[in-house]
C-alpha cells in the first residue's frame, strides 16, 4: 500500500498548518483513506555534517585497514587535547575521533556522522566505544546506514550527492538535509479507489477532507505534437471478458541524455521514502512519475529497440526474461508489449503492466530512452499478476484502474525531470494511440442521494460533492446528468455517485433512526434446540470449548479409522495454513481431544470438554459453477448449489477424561466412565426430544473408532447411525496421548433436531392412584442385554408398567459361568384404579413369563 | 404412706402442687420423665386416689370427680408447657451442636461452562429478536457463487484477494469455506423475498463461523466469529442503519456508547462504513492512549447501504427496496466488551478461560 511523503504531499495540496501526521491521516479517514502506519526514517539525532581533518591508515592484525579520523564536527567537538576520553596519546585540535573501515574518502571531505546518543535505524543506539586502539565517539554513516539505499560501499561524501561544500558547515543537522525528518503515511487504498495510489490522488482527497486547496501536479502542458513517433501496433486477438487489453499506448523519444547522470539525493530520498529503491536516473525518474502521478511508465534503450512495438497476447509457451532476472513461461492471455526483432511483434520485451523485460532496458550506456506510458485493461493486469504471482507497483495501480487521460502527461512529467536531470532533447512528436471510449454519462434523480443516505441535501450539495470528485454535472429538471472523471472508472451508477456525495458531505450529520420491523417468528426449532443442548451440557459439567476444524492425515490414522470408513471420505484443502493439516475434520472429537491435551498440559488432571459444531463429510459431488449468467440466481440453481455442497451437519461431542467428581473432605473420587458418556447422550436426547436405538453394532463403512469396540454405545434414528458413546479405544487413549480410560461421545444433531421439528408432546394424565412395587432377579445368559429385558418387561405389563429400570448386576459361581443376574424395579400403576394384589401377582407372572420364553429367564 | 382421700381437697392440691414443683423442677426431658411418671403414673396418690371414686357414695361421686379432673387438667398443662419449654431448649441445643463450616467445599462434581464467543453470539440474537428480526443460518464450507459472485465481487475484482481465502481442493470444485458470514444474508433474503410481495420487510441477522488464512497470533484467528444484520424493506436509509447500530452499541457496551461511521469500501455496500465506538479506555481524552491508538475511535465493524447487484443477485428489485447491511466480529466485541488482551486464549481450549464467563454473559 503507497506510503506518502508529506513533504511531498504538501506540493499539490496546502497541508493545514501546524497539522500533525496524526491529524493529517484523521483528516484522510474521513474521505475513506485509512492509515495503515505513520513512518519516519528511525533516524534520531545528533546527526551532522562533519569535515574530514585528518586522516591516518592503521593496519590491523587481522588483515583490515582501518582509518582513524580526526573529524570537525563545529559545536559537537572536543575542546583541543587528546580527545574526549584520554586514550589517545596525541593532542589533536578541536574535533572528534572516529575510527572507519571505508576508504572512498579524502581529507577535506564532507562526511555524515552519527554522534553518540543518536539513533540509526534498526533501531541501533549509537555510543563511544573503544575499537582498534582509539577511543570511537560514532559514525562516519555509509547510505545504506541511515536507511537512505542499499549502498555500504562507501560512506557518504555530500559533495559527490550534489550538495556543493559552500552550502555545507560543520556541526550542521544532517537530519534536515538529507530529508531524514520526513515523514510518511501508509495507506489503505480501497480497491475502488485505484487513483489514490498515488501522490495526485491523496492530495485531492485531503482536499476533499478539509477544504485546502488542491493544485494538480498532472495539470501540465504536453509539448509538440502527437504523430509519427515510434511505431505501435495495438493487436489484441483475445480480449479478456471483451476488453481489449490496450487502450492507450503513448510513446516519446528522449536523446542525448548522459548516461553516467546521477539521481539527485531529494529524489532518492523520496523514492527511498515511498518504499522504493534508486537504481538509475532513467528507472528513478519512471517510478518518481507513477508514485507522483499513478501511472506506471516503463523506459526503453531506444538502442535496443526494432520498430514497430507491437502489444499482443503471448502465444502459448512463449518465453520472456523479466527485470527480476527471472525467465518466465508466457500464458495465451497475458498481454505483452513486443519489437520486431526477428520480425513482426516476434520478440517480447516486456509484460504489460507488470513487468520490462531484460533485453530492451535501460544500461549504464543508454543515451536514447523510448519512454512508455499505456493503458491497460485492469483484468488482464490483475489475472498475469496473480498467474505468475508478480505484483509489482505497476500491476496494482493497473489492476485497480488507471487514468485514461495520463499518459501524454506522465510521459512529459518524465521527459522533463530526464531532460532537466540528465540533459538530452525531448522529440517534439510523440506517439498516441488512442482507443479510449468516450465516458457515458450517468443520470441520477437529483434527490436519489437523500433517499439513500436519509439525508436531506439539497441539489447544491450533491452537484457540489460530484463537481469536487472531478465529475462534470449538467442538471435538467430533477435529474442530473453526471460524467465521471477519467480517473474514476469505478463510478459506473447513480449508487456510486451517492457514495461520494455522502462521503464528501461527511457522516457526522446522519441522524440516528431505529427501523421497525414487523413482527418476527423468533427463534426457530433448531436455534432453540441447540441452545437447550449447549446448556444442558455445561449444566452437566463440561466446558463448551471452540476447537479448529483442520486435522492431519495422521489424525484419521491415530483415531484407528479402518481404510473403508465415511470418514475416510475426507475433504481438503487447497490451501491450508499448515501443510501439516490439509484436511477437515469428520468429526469433531478428532479435534476436540487436542483441546483435553492443552488443559492436562496446563496442570489440569480431570478436563470435561465439549463443542457443538460442524464436521465436514463427503465426497465432492462435481465442479459447481462459479458464476451465473444473469445477476439473479434461480430456485433451481440454489436447489443445485446446495446439493453440490458436501454434508457439514451441525454435531456435538465431548471427550472427558480424569474424574467427575473429585476426592474430598466428604467422599471419595469418582472418574469419569463410559456410563458418564451415555448420561450425556441421554441429555441430549432429552433436549432434542427424541429417544435413539442404542446397540452395540457398528454399520457399514462406520466402525466404531476410535472408541472401544467392547464399550461402545452406537445411537440409531431409523436405523441410520447418528452418534456413539462410551470409552475411547485404548490405543487411541496412547495415539492421542490422552489419560487411559478417557470417554467421549459424538452425535449428529441436525437430524435429531428433525426428528422433532414439529411434534407436539401430547399430553397423559398423571394418575394419582396408589404405587404398586415389584422387584425380580432374573438369571439369564451373559450375552442379554440389560435394555432388552427391560423393553420385554414393560411390554408384558400391557400398559400397567409405568417404569422398570435395573438396579443390579450380578455375577459370580452362585450363578454360574456364562450367566449373569439382573435385578429389577418394576413400578405399576393404573390410570383409574388402585391395582390390586390380584392384578398385580398376574402382571409379576406375565413378565415372569415373558422373560422365560424370550431369554430363558429363570427368578434367582 | 396413708392413702389419700378424694374427697380430701387440701390433701389433693398438696399432691398437685407436688407435682408442678416436680415438673417445674426438671431440667430435662429425662427428669421431666421421672416427674410425670411419680405424679400421673400408676402408682401415683393421685392416680390412686382416682380409683378410689368408684367405692364413693354416690352422693359423693360428683364432688370427687370434679376435684380429681381439676387435678389432672392443672398437671397436664404443667406438664405440656413444661415439655415444650425443654423440647424448645433440646432441639435449639441440637441445632447449635450441628452447626457446620459452610466454607468447605460444597461441590465436587466438575463445573462445566459456555464457551463466552458462543454466549455473546447468544446474547447479540436475543436483541434482535426482541426488536422482530430473525436469525438466518448457513453453510459454512459454501458455494463461490454465494460468498463472492452474489456479493458483487467480480471474478477478477481485487477485493477478491483482499479476503484470504480457504479454497476446497480442487480448486475447481468452486467451494470455499466462508470468509464472511454475508452469503448468509443473500440465501436468507431468497428465502424470504416472498414476504416483500405482502408487505413485510426482511429484517435478520446472520451469525456464525467464518475462515480466513490468518496465522493465529494475539489479534488474529483463521477461524473466528461475526455476526451481521441485514434489513430489506421500502425507504430505509443509511440514518436507520446508524439507528440500529446505536442501539446495538448502547445494549452491547451500556447507554454512554457512541457510534461514528467513516467511509469504506465493500463490494456489497454502497456507499459503505466502517463503524467505530469511541474508546472506552480513554473516552477520547487521551492523544497517549494504547487501545485506540490516540485516535479516540476503535473499529468495530463495516457497515453500508446494501449493493443493489447484491439485490439483484437475491432477486429483488432495488428500485423498489433498499436495504442496509452491518458485520462485525465477536471476538473483537468480547475483547472489547471484557478486555480479552490475547486472541489465543479463546482458541485453544483452555477450559479456566470458558470457566470464568459461566452460563450468561
Amino acid at each position: 500500500m503507497p506510503k506518502i511523503p508529506l513533504s511531498w504531499l504538501a506540493e499539490s495540496v496546502a497541508l493545514e498548518p501546524g497539522a500533525s501526521p496524526v491529524d493529517i491521516a484523521t483528516s484522510l479517514a474521513r474521505v475513506g483513506l485509512e492509515e495503515e502506519g505513520i513512518h519516519g526514517s528511525g533516524v534520531e539525532g545528533p546527526l551532522v555534517v562533519g569535515r574530514v581533518m585528518s586522516l591516518v591508515k592503521e593496519e590491523q592484525s587481522n588483515g583490515k585497514t582501518i582509518n582513524y579520523c580526526r573529524v570537525d564536527v563545529g559545536e559537537f567537538n572536543d575542546p583541543e587535547g587528546p580527545g574526549h576520553k584520554p586514550d589517545n596519546k596525541v593532542d589533536y585540535p578541536s574535533s572528534k575521533g572516529i575510527v572507519c573501515g571505508a576508504h572512498n574518502f579524502v581529507e577535506g571531505d564532507y562526511v555524515v556522522v552519527v554522534l553518540p546518543g543518536a539513533t540509526l535505524p534498526g533501531p541501533f543506539p549509537i555510543s563511544g566505544r573503544k575499537t582498534y586502539g582509539h577511543w570511537s565517539d560514532g559514525m562516519i554513516c555509509s547510505a545504506r546506514e541511515l536507511g537512505l539505499g542499499e549502498d555500504h560501499s562507501g560512506i557518504i561524501v555530500l559533495t559527490e550527492m550534489g550538495f556543493s561544500a559552500d552550502s555545507l558547515e560543520p556541526g550542521q543537522d544532517a537530519i534536515a538535509l538529507l530529508g531524514l525528518d520526513e515523514k510518511t503515511i501508509e495507506i489503505n487504498v480501497t480497491p475502488d479507489r485505484g487513483y489514490s495510489f498515488s501522490i495526485r490522488g491523496v492530495a485531492r482527497e485531503y482536499a476533499h477532507a478539509t477544504g485546502a486547496s488542491f493544485t494538480d501536479p498532472a495539470a501540465l502542458a504536453v509539448s509538440g505534437a502527437a504523430g509519427d513517433g515510434f511505431p505501435v501496433l495495438i493487436e489484441d486477438a483475445a480480449p479478456v471478458r471483451g476488453n481489449v487489453g490496450c487502450d492507450r499506448f503513448v510513446a516519446r523519444i528522449v536523446r542525448g541524455f548522459d548516461p553516467a547522470a546521477a539521481s539527485p539525493g531529494w529524489m532518492k530520498q523520496r523514492l527511498e521514502a515511498a518504499g522504493m529503491r534508486s537504481i538509475s536516473l532513467a528507472v528513478d525518474v519512471t517510478n518518481y512519475v507513477m508514485l507522483e502521478l499513478g501511472q506506471p511508465l516503463h523506459a526503453y534503450d531506444l538502442a535496443t529497440l526494432t520498430a514497430p512495438i507491437v502489444v499482443r497476447r503471448a502465444h502459448p509457451a512463449e518465453q520472456i526474461e523479466t527485470l527480476d532476472d527471472v525467465e518466465r513461461v508466457l500464458h495465451g492471455e497475458d498481454l505483452l508489449i513486443t519489437d520486431s526483432l526477428g520480425g513482426h511483434g516476434a520478440r517480447p520485451v516486456g509484460i504489460a503492466g507488470v513487468m520490462g523485460g531484460a533485453l530492451t532496458e535501460v544500461s549504464a550506456s543508454t543515451t536514447d530512452v523510448l519512454l512508455e506510458a499505456a493503458h491497460f485493461d485492469p483484468i488482464t493486469i490483475a489475472r498475469t499478476a496473480r498467474r505468475h504471482k508478480l505484483g509489482s507497483e505497476a500491476s496494482r495501480r493497473f489492476e485497480r484502474a488507471v487514468d485514461t487521460a495520463l499518459p501524454p502527461v506522465a510521459v512529459q512529467r518524465a521527459a522533463n525531470l530526464l531532460v532537466e536531470l540528465g540533459g538530452g532533447v525531448i522529440e517534439d512528436v510523440f506517439t498516441d494511440v488512442d482507443n479510449v471510449p468516450a465516458v457515458e454519462p450517468i443520470e441520477m434523480d437529483v434527490d436519489f442521494p437523500s433517499r439513500i443516505v436519509g439525508v436531506a441535501y439539497s441539489p447544491e450539495q450533491v452537484i457540489d460533492s460530484l463537481t469536487q470528485v472531478g465529475c462534470t454535472v449538467e442538471r435538467d429538471g430533477e435529474v442530473l446528468i453526471v460524467t465521471r472523471p477519467t480517473w474514476r472508472a469505478d463510478l459506473e451508477a447513480p449508487i456510486n455517485l451517492v457514495e461520494e456525495v455522502a462521503r464528501l458531505q461527511g457522516f457526522d450529520g446522519l441522524p440516528s433512526v431505529l427501523p421497525v420491523a414487523p413482527p418476527g417468528r423468533g427463534y426457530t426449532h433448531s436455534q432453540l434446540v441447540r441452545k437447550s443442548v449447549a446448556r444442558s451440557l455445561a449444566e452437566a459439567g463440561l466446558t463448551q470449548v471452540l476447537t479448529y476444524p483442520f486435522i492431519s492425515e495422521a489424525r484419521l490414522d491415530e483415531c484407528l479409522l479402518p481404510a473403508d470408513d465415511v470418514r475416510r471420505d475426507v475433504i481438503r484443502l487447497a490451501n491450508p495454513l499448515s501443510a501439516e493439516q490439509p484436511l477437515l475434520r469428520t468429526a469433531l472429537v478428532e479435534t476436540l481431544v487436542d483441546a483435553v491435551r492443552v488443559n492436562l498440559g496446563r496442570g489440569a488432571q480431570d478436563v470435561a470438554v465439549y463443542e457443538t459444531g460442524r464436521a465436514y463429510l463427503g465426497r465432492l459431488v462435481g465442479a459447481i459453477p462459479a458464476t451465473y449468467s444473469g445477476t439473479s440466481i434461480t430456485p433451481d440453481d440454489v436447489e443445485a448449489l446446495n446439493k453440490a455442497i458436501p454434508g457439514q451437519v451441525r454435531r456435538v461431542a465431548g471427550v472427558m477424561a480424569g474424574n467427575r467428581v473429585t476426592s474430598g473432605w466428604d467422599g471419595h473420587a469418582t472418574p469419569w466412565r463410559w456410563t458418564d458418556a451415555l448420561a450425556m447422550v441421554e441429555k441430549v436426547e432429552r433436549a432434542c426430544g427424541v429417544v435413539l436405538e442404542i446397540s452395540s453394532e457398528a454399520g457399514e463403512r462406520q466402525s466404531t473408532a476410535p472408541f472401544h469396540p467392547g464399550r461402545v454405545a452406537v445411537y440409531r434414528l431409523e436405523g441410520e447411525i447418528v452418534g456413539v458413546a462410551g470409552e475411547l479405544h485404548p490405543k487411541v487413549c496412547e495415539n492421542l496421548g490422552l489419560p487411559a480410560r478417557t470417554v467421549a461421545f459424538e452425535l449428529a444433531l441436525d437430524p435429531l433436531i428433525e426428528e422433532s421439528e414439529g411434534v407436539l408432546v401430547t399430553a397423559s394424565p398423571v394418575s394419582g392412584q396408589v404405587l404398586a412395587k415389584e422387584d425380580f432377579a432374573f438369571v439369564v445368559d451373559s450375552s442379554v442385554t440389560a435394555g432388552s429385558l427391560v423393553d420385554a418387561v414393560i411390554s408384558a405389563g400391557d400398559g400397567l408398567v409405568e417404569d422398570a429400570r435395573v438396579f443390579d448386576v450380578y455375577t459370580g459361581e452362585q450363578i454360574g459361568e456364562g450367566r449373569k443376574s439382573l435385578a429389577v424395579n418394576v413400578r405399576m400403576r393404573d390410570a383409574d384404579h388402585t391395582l390390586s394384589a390380584e392384578e398385580v401377582l398376574t402382571v409379576r407372572e406375565a413378565i415372569i413369563a415373558a422373560a422365560a420364553e424370550k431369554f430363558g429367564a429363570v427368578l434367582r | 404412706m396413708t392413702e389419700l382421700s378424694p374427697l380430701d381437697a387440701a390433701g389433693v392440691d398438696a399432691a398437685v402442687s407436688d407435682a408442678l414443683a416436680a415438673f417445674a423442677a426438671a431440667t430435662t426431658l429425662d427428669e421431666l420423665k421421672e416427674a410425670r411418671l411419680a405424679h400421673t403414673g400408676d402408682k401415683a396418690p393421685l392416680t390412686l386416689a382416682n380409683r378410689l371414686i368408684g367405692g364413693l357414695e354416690p352422693a359423693d361421686k360428683a364432688a370427687a370427680g370434679k376435684a380429681m379432673g381439676g387435678a389432672r387438667a392443672a398437671m397436664g398443662r404443667a406438664l405440656a408447657a413444661r415439655t415444650a419449654e425443654l423440647e424448645a431448649e433440646r432441639d435449639a441445643r441440637v441445632l447449635v451442636e450441628e452447626a457446620v463450616d459452610v466454607t468447605l467445599p460444597s461441590s465436587r462434581a466438575l463445573v462445566g461452562a459456555r464457551h463466552p464467543i458462543e454466549t455473546m453470539q447468544e446474547r447479540m440474537c436475543d436483541l434482535f429478536v426482541s426488536m422482530g428480526w430473525e436469525v438466518a443460518e448457513g453453510p459454512e464450507m459454501e458455494a463461490e457463487w454465494f460468498n463472492f459472485d452474489a456479493l458483487n465481487f467480480d471474478p477478477d475484482h481485487p477485493a477478491r484477494e483482499m479476503q484470504d481465502t480457504f479454497f476446497i481442493d480442487p480448486p475447481s470444485s468452486g467451494l470455499l469455506m466462508r470468509t464472511h458470514t454475508s452469503p448468509v444474508q443473500v440465501r436468507a433474503a431468497l428465502e424470504r423475498r416472498d414476504s416483500l410481495e405482502e408487505g413485510r420487510g426482511i429484517y435478520v441477522v446472520c451469525p456464525g463461523k467464518t475462515f480466513r488464512t490468518d496465522e493465529l497470533d494475539a489479534t488474529h484467528t483463521p477461524v473466528f466469529h461475526q455476526i451481521e444484520g441485514l434489513a430489506i424493506d421500502r425507504g430505509l436509509t443509511m440514518a436507520h442503519l446508524k439507528g440500529t447500530l446505536d442501539h446495538f452499541a448502547r445494549a452491547l457496551f451500556g447507554p454512554e456508547a457512541i457510534t461514528r461511521l467513516r467511509p469504506a469500501f465493500f463490494p456489497f455496500t454502497e456507499p459503505s462504513a466502517e463503524m467505530d465506538l469511541r474508546c472506552f479506555v480513554c473516552g477520547g481524552a487521551d492523544a497517549a492512549c494504547r487501545t485506540c491508538r490516540g485516535t479516540g475511535w476503535i473499529e468495530w465493524g463495516g457497515c453500508g447501504m446494501t449493493h443493489p447487484n447484491v439485490l439483484r443477485a437475491a432477486g429483488i428489485d432495488p428500485e423498489k427496496y433498499t436495504a442496509f447491511a452491518f458485520g462485525m466480529g465477536i471476538e473483537r466485541t468480547l475483547m472489547f466488551r471484557h478486555n480479552v488482551t490475547d486472541m489465543r486464549d479463546m482458541v485453544e481450549g483452555d477450559v479456566r478461560f470458558s470457566q470464568q464467563f459461566g452460563m450468561e454473559i
